[in-house]
């Protein structure tokens, strides 16, 4: 079974308790932390790559726990502060989501056309396109 | 027509110069003509914002102690250069960190060097300096690992080598596979065409027989106020021509510049990383120019459609120097978003940045405007296209 990603999220009063030790001893699945933050108001976060024949019932497990279970989407961000519409990225991206509006030059990023390839996370000189979970 | 710089100093402190930007005088020569525009139009200004790798600042850091004169130095892990006086060091926009991986795994990403390291300094972020020394009697200490921020030390002196580029080449992948360059990624097959200039805002491209800006022209530079201190390296000014002896604009002037970099600003000062090239500094540079006569105007009113760049395959002919383009193709040609090379339809891409140059170009004109910039007249005007001045090559 190819590994899931899902990406979890905890109530403060879930933060504490030891919830992920129990999808490995009681369901007997191998996970793969990508991801974890706890805020200051103790609620957490996760991104979780699970792999094993009882993931289903894993993820009934952590719904049962209280536990805010979604698939992870990818997606792309553009930093506006460190964007310099250079326009580096336009004739980069596959399908035109980041272009360029003439004559002012000024690069937009339509979020919509965007299919994550994450070509410009590379390209972008000021490193302004992050991929987010 | 003449005027002076005197002149024009004395009116932008009496706040009545008239200023535009290099993209305004365009318009205003359309509408009223030269001659009128020459006479009424007292200073145009200009901009351009694009990474600019011959960069880097002198620094001095002031004495511990017991004192030390240091050899090796390095800034966040990033080495900088001690060779100088104890506790003077230049820092270089493209060093990269000791055991950066560079491109062992080829296209390495290049995110911290020396550019970065200058705009966290800018932004008085603490930086981490160490310093090793082999010892002296009068200098005795050996080792130093402290923290500075940009307002602790005593110097730093933004100096740069070569900067506010004439002109640039247009660059083409004609291999089959995909190159990284410092004009970003190119896709094999002609897949597309990057190039990088302010065009008709850009300094050195609207003053081609440098006619006014020379040794001691006041700028803006990096958000604050600097001066161009010498022609750049690599300068080779000249008039480009096609096969007809058509002109196409200048290319091939280049800019020492320097400031204090306590006065400048992030914004205009940004550490770049280019995949599989390296790391290196954006810089933001802005240049006055006074219209002492009709000729500077119409040089000053050159459009996009003017100003050529050469198209050069970066696949094979520029790695192993081997001279000749594909061409001439005209920046209003590449702000379109296609060229034609070989037959083909490229799309194009810049890798400087026009709405900054613009927005560049517009603060020089309110600083001028407000009085509080003033002209300066060049102690010394650098070689022209007259000058005939030719590239020297190695081997």
């Amino acid at each position: 079974m190819a590994p899931k990603r899902i990406f979890l999220r905890f109530s403060a009063d879930k933060s504490e308790q030891p919830i992920i030790y129990r999808l490995v001893k009681d369901y007997d699945l191998i996970i793969n932390i990508l991801k974890a933050s706890v805020n200051p108001q103790k609620e957490g976060t996760m991104v979780l790559e699970v792999t094993g024949e009882r993931y289903g019932e894993g993820l009934e497990y952590l719904r049962r726990q209280g536990v805010g279970v979604q698939p992870l989407i990818e997606g792309i961000t553009r930093n506006e502060e460190r964007c310099t519409m250079c326009g580096a990225c336009t004739a980069i991206c596959p399908t035109g989501a980041l272009y360029m509006k003439r004559p002012e030059m000024e690069v937009y990023f339509k979020e919509d056309n965007c299919i994550v390839c994450q070509l410009c996370t590379k390209a972008c000189p000021m490193r302004a396109m992050e991929v987010c979970f | 027509m003449e005027k002076t710089y005197a002149e024009i100093n004395a009116k932008i402190k009496a706040g009545k110069a008239v200023v535009v930007t290099a993209e305004e005088l365009i318009a205003l020569v359309e509408e009223k003509g030269l001659s009128k525009a020459a006479r009424e139009v007292d200073v145009v200004t200009t901009g351009t914002f694009a990474p600019m790798c011959s960069s880097g600042v002198f620094l001095n850091f002031g004495h511990c102690a017991p004192r030390m004169k240091m050899h090796r130095v390095w800034l966040n892990n990033v080495p900088a250069y001690g060779g100088i006086a104890a506790v003077d060091a230049y820092l270089g926009a493209t060093e990269v960190p000791e055991n950066d991986p560079l491109n062992r795994h080829h296209p390495g990403e290049f995110r911290y060097g020396g550019g970065h390291v200058i705009q966290e300094l800018v932004e008085r972020k603490p930086i981490r300096l160490r310093a090793t020394a082999y010892g002296t009697d009068c200098y005795p200490r050996r080792e130093l690992n402290t923290i500075i921020t940009l307002d602790d030390i005593n110097e730093a002196i933004l100096f740069n080598p070569r900067n506010a580029y004439q002109n640039y080449n247009c660059a083409v992948n004609l291999s089959s596979r995909t190159i990284y360059t410092y004009l970003g990624v190119l896709k094999p097959n002609l897949g597309n065409a990057h190039y990088s200039t302010a065009g008709q805002l850009s300094p050195l491209l609207k003053d081609p027989h440098l006619q006014t800006i020379g040794l001691g022209t006041r700028i803006f530079l990096g958000g604050g106020v600097g001066y161009v201190a010498w022609h750049g390296t690599q300068h080779f000014p000249a008039i480009q021509k096609d096969e007809t002896g058509r002109e196409l604009g200048p290319a091939g002037g280049t800019l020492a510049v320097i400031g204090d970099l306590k006065q400048m600003n992030a914004r205009w000062l940004r550490g770049t990383s280019y995949l599989g090239y390296g790391a290196t500094l954006s810089v933001g540079i802005g240049i006055p120019i006074p219209v002492l006569n009709e000729s500077i105007a119409r040089w000053a009113a050159a459009r996009d459609s003017d100003l050529y760049a050469p198209v050069v395959d970066y696949g094979e002919a520029y790695p192993n120097r081997i001279p000749g383009t594909l061409g001439y193709v005209s920046y209003a040609e590449l702000k379109s978003g296609k060229i034609t090379v070989l037959g083909k339809e490229v799309p194009t891409a810049p890798v400087s940045s026009y709405p900054l140059a613009r927005e560049i170009a517009q603060i020089l004109k309110s600083w001028v405007q407000e009085g509080k910039f003033l002209l300066t007249e060049p102690v010394w005007l650098f070689p022209s296209p007259a000058d005939g001045l030719k590239p020297k090559t190695l081997g």
